[in-house]
């Protein structure tokens, strides 16, 4: 090997290299190219893809490209940090509600409030990306979902057992599951998240005791630990660990585990959100008939009814070039034709949407029916926490980790879990923190 | 006796390193050969059926052909930074290695400090803006080159004081110019360490997933490492897929072993005789 | 750049006369490294240091003087964290080393299949680590995972490898040595070909025993790359973060966590000031332990 290098040959390599970079990127002269921050779940990229062929077929002159995102809280971290730095897609997807209020969007969305189209979105979605100035931001990106329990209906069957009302008939029917050599409730740590279901989706028993909690909760004078009906939740997730009626491997499974044993009939019991009935439609059809849904049950039948989530929504980032192109794409998700016909036409369907004139198609899973029967009754569902509060603790998911596996004490999640509250209520700077 | 000890421990030593290396392998390449629902139940069991074409195309052609689009990128940004890396740092590592200057000290702790310190994430996207450069390949490898300089400058110093100072400075008293010195005598006595350099360095930067995600957003930019976020979601998770992604994204990785291998030999044994 | 390149040039040759050997290693070999790494790190890290005195959301920041790092060091799990960060580092950087020994020895000697236990051996530092981390997590899962099924095989019942509190560290401890320990095996190796043949001549002729061998020639010879093992698996131990990811995510609960886990959770949290205050801790801890361990590992080498 011969070395015959001078600077300037290094130098002229190095500047090669470098322009060969530019080889990459050639935009498309005559058409508006439309970047979309799309998330990453299976059935919302199906929907995001679907949609968009929809899309520029109507709108030639548009082309949308698809960038999907990470899930979780690594969302957050990216929408935030691209947010801040001004580098943003021209329209993103990004949750409604407490995550909604922590980026900022005054300053970093567009204002919708006088788009025409926002008539025929519900009031209650309306609410969830009202930002702090009165403004609307977004518009629903999916369908509400219920939080509560999925049940296996054939278990049910066989065992002759009915939906409980309350958390005592909830542990009694438990209990007879378990005799019959079924896993009464499946928790899956192997996604922690999921972990938070019994204090999240409690939430519309909490309501139904303590009219005014979330707004207390969001001056900072009601607590969990001094709330015995926020405490409840923490109770739950201990009581069904100091029973035994977890699954074996509760610890490592995942969601799709989770799914699979209810589907089987493994296990009878899954608090979870509707969504994953798309989930289980997809991978097990022939089983996903044998799914049911009920609430997650308080201590008085009289007051049952479910914990609702609200949809994700789409935004249009404040300093996108292309305004106009990214108005029209927002106004098409709007619509019957954008906003519901796609999730209709992938098979997707987790419960009500959010535009009006969107009908719900007449052979939905039948979870997700028993998700309807309680939108149609009267006071029968309240929104989650994160829809009325923007304060939202970031460790519960650890916590609730630790409770469900009897590592900490209810007691003590609870007292851990408003000290977390507590950073997260200072970072956005509320009054009486 | 004698020669039957090194093909005992060797029957040994395969056997075991099958098992400890080998067989999460196997595992790696027998998932992709699965099918979604066979996948979902993750044992080490034998395919049945074969699934692979399937399981490829749909990894490749999913957003776009954004797999195509990656193994471009990443390609171009690995090639640039590893021979900027390889360059500067063994410039550095050389002058450090020779000179004693007072300044030395700092330099070495600021070096440390690089391998100690994370990156500040929000301060470096406001800086790469002001110098046009966030969201460009062009600043995603400089970025590249100056979190990984300190591992690089490392390596090559304590190489480069293994070399007798007696043969740069020969030709040091020949009249050379310095960069003559270090392009004809240092740098190809490097090359055992160069070649450790480029074969870790490069799988790093391919391997690198944090910083493109921060630092070189947008579709047309994706690294192949993104791509798995297009199959590890939240919500589910598609393991055949999953698992087909990450073969794919070994294989390159695998190719520059595969080539660099014999040279890491061929290199060690050169600087043996040397040294 | 080329200006001031030429410029820094003409100023070193203007000293050649006092210092004729030194300053023909010219110190502008230094410069462009120098110039990348001080805009794109050193620049964004030091500004970075004001933040963390902040109250900081991205859009704004209010100081507030030390009170993140009273925050941070309220943290229910710091303490664990840092207890944690360092039995990781001190684990997998010994077992490195010893390992890494083990194997170079192994491998430069005169065993079959070298070329193929090389390669297996080098093979997974190739492998992305979030590849690695879903694979192992996989392999450990307690019931369906392949390393208890085949434990099961023998009657043994396996532990909850990542879901076991007390153990899910170690676990991570163990994949981490699994695909670093090649890097530490080729920088052994790297150094031990280097030692001149000529030492073991003389101990063979003083008629050495294969451990005297390894103990009074291999051992203190190879002490330059036991140094740079340690150090960089050591500080890589301290900053690991993709793998404990990627695995545990820190848990169960918080068992796992280690200080870069527990700042990362603030960043994610959007706790940006507080995340910053954390990377100041973990850098000042990173300091304490390496620069003594630093000096004495040079200070030895300086004594050979």
């Amino acid at each position: 090997m011969t070395m015959t290098y001078t600077r300037k040959t290094i130098l002229g390599l190095t500047a090669g290299l470098m322009s060969m970079t530019g080889l990459t990127g050639i935009a498309l002269a005559q058409q508006t190219t439309l970047s979309l921050f799309s998330p990453n779940d299976q059935a919302a990229v199906a929907y995001t893809e679907a949609m968009i062929e929809a899309f520029e077929a109507a709108n030639p002159d548009i082309n949308v490209e698809i960038e999907v995102g990470p899930g979780g809280t690594e969302r957050d971290n990216m929408v935030k940090s691209r947010l801040a730095t001004g580098t943003m897609n021209d329209v993103f997807v990004y949750n409604a509600g407490s995550l909604f209020q922590a980026i900022n969007p005054v300053q970093t969305t567009v204002d919708l409030t006088n788009e025409p189209y926002m008539a025929d979105i519900l009031n209650s979605f309306k609410q969830t990306v009202t930002a702090n100035d009165g403004t609307l931001r977004g518009v629903p990106y999916g369908q509400a979902m219920g939080g509560g329990v999925l049940y296996n209906k054939k278990i049910y069957e066989e065992l002759g057992l009915s939906v409980p009302m309350t958390w005592d008939e909830f542990m009694a029917n438990s209990a007879k599951i378990q005799e019959a050599g079924y896993a009464p409730v499946i928790q899956t740590f192997g996604d922690t998240w999921t972990s938070q279901l019994f204090i999240l989706a409690d939430y519309f028993n909490v309501q139904a005791k303590n009219p005014q909690f979330a707004e207390m909760y969001t001056r900072g004078e009601a607590k969990y630990a001094n709330t015995p009906a926020a405490m409840a939740g923490f109770q739950k997730q201990a009581d069904v660990f100091n029973a035994g009626y977890l699954n074996e491997d509760f610890g490592a499974a995942t969601l799709n585990d989770g799914l699979r044993m209810l589907a089987d009939g493994e296990g009878a019991h899954y608090p979870m959100l509707t969504f994953a009935v798309g989930t289980i439609a997809q991978d097990y059809p022939e089983l996903v008939g044998d799914v049911g849904f009920f609430a997650l049950p308080g201590d008085d039948a009289s007051l049952n009814g479910t914990t609702v989530w609200m949809p994700t929504a789409l935004y249009i980032s404040a300093n996108t070039p292309n305004m106009e192109a990214a108005k029209k794409l927002v106004e098409f998700v709007a619509s019957k034709e954008g906003g519901c016909d796609p999730w209709v036409e992938i098979n997707a369907i987790t419960g009500p949407f959010l535009i009006q004139g969107c009908e719900l198609p007449a052979d939905v899973n039948p979870a997700v029916a028993d998700l309807q029967t309680y939108f149609t009754a009267n006071g029968r569902t309240a929104p989650a926490l994160e829809f009325l509060s923007p304060v939202k603790g970031p460790s519960l998911e650890n916590i609730t980790v630790e409770v469900g596996s009897g590592i900490r004490t209810p007691e003590d999640a609870a007292a851990l879990y408003d000290e977390d509250v507590k950073k997260q209520a200072q970072q956005l700077g509320l009054p009486g923190w | 006796m004698k020669k039957q000890l090194p093909l005992i421990s060797g029957i040994a030593a395969i056997t075991v390193s099958f098992f400890v290396f080998v067989i999460p392998f196997l595992f790696i390449i027998f998932m992709a050969f699965k099918d979604r629902r066979q996948a979902a139940s993750r044992d080490f069991s034998w395919p049945e059926g074969f699934h692979l074409w399937e399981n490829l195309v749909e990894v490749v052609t999913t957003r776009n052909w954004m797999m195509i689009t990656a193994f471009v990128n990443s390609s171009i940004l690995t090639v640039v930074s590893v021979t900027l890396l390889v360059v500067l740092a063994a410039m550095v590592g050389f002058v450090l290695a020779r000179r004693d200057a007072k300044w030395n000290g700092p330099i070495e702790f600021l070096i440390l400090a690089g391998l100690m310190i994370p990156p500040a994430v929000v301060p470096t996207i406001w800086l790469l803006q002001g110098l046009k450069l966030f969201g460009t390949l062009h600043g995603m490898i400089l970025i590249e080159v100056a979190y990984n300089l300190p591992f690089s400058i490392i390596l090559y110093r304590a190489f480069i004081a293994t070399i007798p100072r007696e043969l740069d400075e020969a030709a040091i008293i020949d009249g050379a110019r310095p960069l003559d010195v270090f392009f004809r005598v240092i740098l190809p006595l490097l090359w055992p360490v160069t070649v450790t350099n480029i074969v870790v360095q490069s799988v790093g930067i391919f391997n690198d997933f944090t910083n493109p995600l921060y630092y070189l957003p947008g579709a047309n930019n994706a690294t192949v490492q993104l791509t798995l976020y297009n199959f590890q979601s939240q919500f589910n998770t598609a393991y055949n897929l999953l698992f087909t992604n990450i073969l794919l994204i070994t294989i390159p990785p695998l190719l520059v072993f595969l080539f660099f291998n014999r040279q890491i030999v061929a290199g060690m044994t050169a600087g043996a005789v040397k040294g | 750049m080329s200006v001031t390149t030429a410029d820094s040039a003409g100023a070193l040759q203007t000293t050649v006369r006092k210092k004729p050997i030194q300053a023909r290693y010219p110190g502008w070999f230094i410069l462009p490294a120098a110039v990348i790494y001080s805009v794109l790190f050193l620049a964004p890290t030091v500004s970075s240091l004001y933040f963390s005195l902040t109250r900081w959301t991205l859009f704004d920041s209010v100081f507030i003087g030390f009170e993140n790092f009273a925050q941070f060091f309220r943290e229910p799990f710091l303490v664990q964290g840092l207890i944690n960060t360092v039995i990781y580092a001190v684990v997998t950087s010994g077992m490195k080393v010893v390992i890494g020994m083990a194997f170079a020895v192994l491998l430069t000697s005169n065993i079959v299949a070298r070329g193929y236990l090389r390669s297996v051996v080098f093979f997974p530092v190739l492998v992305s680590t979030v590849g690695v981390g879903i694979t192992f997590t996989v392999l450990m899962h307690p019931t369906q995972g392949m390393i208890n099924e085949t434990l099961a095989l023998f009657g043994i019942k396996g532990p909850g490898w990542l879901t076991n509190p007390s153990l899910a560290l170690y676990s991570v401890a163990l994949v981490d040595v699994w695909k670093g320990v090649g890097l530490a095996t080729v920088i052994y190796i790297a150094g031990l070909v280097a030692i001149p043949r000529d030492y073991y001549e003389a101990a063979r002729i003083d008629g050495a025993t294969p451990w005297q061998n390894f103990w009074y020639v291999t051992l203190p010879l190879s002490r330059p790359a036991t140094a740079t093992v340690i150090i960089l698996s050591f500080i890589g131990g301290l900053r690991t973060f993709d793998l404990i990811w990627a695995m545990t995510k820190g848990g169960p609960g918080f068992a796992s966590d280690t200080v870069a886990s527990v700042i990362y959770k603030q960043y994610q949290a959007g706790f940006y000031g507080l995340s910053t205050a954390g990377n100041v801790v973990l850098f000042v801890l990173i300091a304490v332990l390496v620069i003594p361990l630093t000096m004495i590992l040079n200070r030895r080498r300086g004594h050979e």
